[in-house]
């Protein structure tokens, strides 16, 4: 091993213990190895009880702290079932695995120690391990009547079934899963560094294969292949009506004259000459239109007039 | 038929036969969603079926499809009491993985960080074991320490509960040294008045030894056997603690006690964590005294992306930035148990790498199952109240036992 450059957990020194364990195993070791630190024994499975007793009574791995099970589907017995011992008195840990299918149960090791039952059951629970001895091979952590075994790799993440209260029925009902927007399943892994799938849009390349190549390629057009005539005259633009304007389209400029036209109509301009402003006041007030004109007073209210008056 | 009518305890005629309980799921002594079935012999409990699950939320499925830094926060909703012992397990499984050297300054903010958790979930255990029996006021008291503990958290990284803060390589933002000097005053002053006082009502109080002292005693051999950890094993006489035994950070560095029962019962363990709340307050005032300045976090820009003021000056730091943050790095094959000293015991993290950016497999070992498990064993013969009791001092927190 590399030196340790982690600050994980250090445990007791691993020297020597893959091979006293392996020699002490025999003919139930499957194969042993330490990989990141972690020493892995792998048991026959109709031999995991007698292994682990062996460890226990024998090496002082005294607790049994977890059970994980693991799905690889494709390997020919899909689940792992992998066994955390430690030893609190040489203070070491040690992994024991074996392997098992659907068919294959495992024995059990709520005979070596007790909280082993639940661990088992969990294993069961989500991954369909059979534990052969075990009692109490109850469901544990997922709903009662659920069916299934959702951390198999072909369970999917969203389920088969969705839960809610019905208002109408006044219980829980139990839905196949809708889901308003499909479970967004992001794939970060670079397509360059062998992605071993399809890229989205690719699978339209299948689709419609790309045209065939042509014998004669094509090319730019020559006036022989269309039968096009002459260019036409590249300076007719030069030659312009005299007056046009200097704006290059053509058209003439109007003649200017100080005369005002006869009938013309009269400059619509009519507004005051604005007054200057007074003073320094940033009042905004005065500076949008000029007051010439007083404020429209209100009329104080008249009496009603007496009928007949002033009409 | 007959021989159990002989044994049933009887009132003139009439039988009294065993009867069964639900309780909770919903009940405010379960802490969280825990369904027990109990059968009574009148108040004697004959058996207890716990029921877990109710808060089952897959997320070990959940981790298997997000690349190892999305999955960290999932950690910290396990246990939502002491999230950074959560998140301590799992950087350290991944930097197990990939054998990553982390600076000395990260590691001690981890250790200060992760005592300060300890602090903070002894502080609601304690808090709601007294309550379970029947005590109001020093619950009150402590969790004006727990506040004062999520303060600190959100100084540190912006979120009172849920942190996130523990990064693979180091930890996500230094900490300002202000922050350091006002956990400094506050371990010298407002820790110890508030903890000592709220402690001076519970420890001699004869309703509360009453209460606890001989239930559920458990053996040495039975703690063993059972898979117990953190302070139920140690409530029986065997000093075994991760950070002393099996030391990670720079816990090998600090000086303090492992406390451990003599009688192995619920006083025991309540007084185990007593004694563990001073012990933290003592490693993390060796943390504020040693703790050195330098990076927090691995300067490895393949692991660790780089900071955002970098990323806006470096074309390198952008492109690190941006992989890292999509496409994740990725962990050697092979395969890692990793367990740390949470508040509650070992918390462990199995992690299986296939070498991609995600998780193959990773396995959360939560303290909470094999207690939980012992619960028929421990409470049998025990009177209906004293359910609580063990229940409280197990301190059993359902987002984690569930996962």
């Amino acid at each position: 091993m590399a030196t340790v450059l982690h600050s994980a957990p250090r445990t007791a020194s691993n020297d020597g213990v893959l091979d006293a364990l392996s020699a002490a195993l025999g003919a139930m070791l499957v194969s042993a190895r330490e990989e990141h630190g972690e020493i892995l024994l792998t048991v026959a499975r109709d031999s995991i009880d007698d292994a682990l007793r062996l460890l226990r009574d024998e090496h002082a791995y005294q607790q049994l702290m977890e059970i994980a099970g693991a799905d690889y589907p494709s390997r020919p017995e899909r689940f792992e079932v992998v066994y955390m011992l430690l030893s609190l008195t040489k203070n070491h840990r040690i992994m024991v695995k074996c392997t098992a299918s659907e068919s294959t149960p495992v024995p059990t090791v709520t005979t070596l120690w007790p909280n082993a039952g639940w661990l088992e059951r969990e294993v069961f629970d989500m991954y369909g391990v059979l534990f052969a001895g075990n009692t109490d091979l109850r469901r544990i952590l997922t709903d009662y009547g659920f069916e299934g075994h959702p951390f198999r790799k072909d369970f999917p993440l969203t389920g088969y079934t969705e839960l809610r209260y019905s208002e109408d029925e006044k219980r829980v009902v139990y839905e196949p899963v809708d889901l308003p927007q499909d479970l967004r399943q992001f794939d970060f892994m670079s397509p360059w560094e062998g992605a071993d799938y399809v890229l989205p849009g690719d699978e339209k390349a299948a689709e419609h294969p790309a045209t065939p190549p042509v014998a004669d390629p094509k090319t730019t057009e020559k006036p022989s292949d269309t039968g096009a005539g002459a260019k036409t005259d590249a300076k007719a633009t030069e030659h312009v009506a005299k007056g046009a304007g200097e704006g290059g389209d053509g058209e003439p400029v109007p003649e200017k004259s100080a005369k005002a036209e006869p009938g013309a109509p009269a400059p619509t301009e009519s507004r005051a000459k604005r007054a200057p402003r007074k003073g320094k006041s940033a009042d905004t007030k005065g500076a949008t239109e000029p007051q010439d004109k007083p404020k429209a007073k209100r009329a104080p209210r008249k009496a009603p007039a007496k009928k007949g008056e002033g009409e | 038929m007959t021989m159990q009518l002989e044994q049933s305890p009887t009132t003139g005629d009439e039988v009294i036969t065993n009867y069964t309980i639900n309780f909770g799921p919903q009940h405010p002594a379960a802490h969280g969603v825990l369904r027990m079935v109990m059968e009574l012999d009148g108040e004697i409990i004959e058996r207890i079926d716990p029921h877990v699950g109710l808060l089952h939320r897959g997320t070990e499925k959940l981790i298997e499809h997000k690349t190892y830094l999305q999955a960290l926060p999932y950690f910290d909703r396990l246990d939502y009491c002491s999230p950074l012992a959560m998140e301590h397990s799992y950087v350290l499984a991944i930097e197990k993985l990939l054998n990553i050297e982390v600076p000395v300054r990260a590691q001690y903010l981890r250790v200060l960080f992760a005592e300060l958790t300890r602090i903070c979930n002894h502080m609601l255990n304690l808090g709601s074991h007294v309550m379970d029996v029947g005590a109001m006021t020093p619950n009150l008291w402590m969790f004006e320490i727990r506040e004062d503990c999520l303060n600190f958290f959100e100084r540190a990284s912006g979120a009172r509960m849920h942190m996130a803060w523990f990064r693979p390589g180091g930890v996500h933002q230094d900490v300002p040294l202000k922050l350091l000097t006002d956990i400094g005053d506050w371990l010298d002053t407002r820790l110890p008045r508030l903890f000592e006082d709220a402690m001076s009502l519970v420890v001699d109080n004869r309703i509360f030894k009453q209460r606890n002292v001989d239930i559920a005693v458990v053996s040495r051999d039975d703690a063993i056997a059972w898979g117990f950890s953190g302070p139920m094993i140690r409530a029986a006489g065997i000093p075994w603690d991760l950070r002393k035994s099996q030391p990670y950070d720079v816990y090998d560095r600090m000086d303090f006690e492992i406390p451990v029962g003599t009688n192995s019962d619920c006083y025991d363990r309540f007084m185990v964590r007593v004694e563990e709340v001073r012990q933290s307050a003592r490693i993390m005032k060796q943390c504020l005294a040693e703790i050195p300045e330098g990076p927090i976090a691995s300067d490895d820009r393949k692991v660790v992306p780089p900071k955002r003021g970098e990323m806006k000056q470096s074309m390198e730091a952008l492109i690190h930035h941006f992989k890292l943050y999509t496409e994740g790095f990725h962990v050697p094959a092979g395969e890692v148990y990793v367990a740390t000293e949470s508040p509650k015991g070992e918390f462990g993290v199995y992690l299986v790498s296939d070498g991609s950016n995600k998780p193959y497999r990773c396995k959360i070992r939560p303290t909470a199952f094999s207690h939980l498990q012992a619960m028929d064993f421990m409470a049998k013969g025990h009177m209906l109240p004293d359910a609580t009791a063990i229940l409280g001092a197990i301190d059993v927190v359902f987002g984690e036992c569930d996962r």
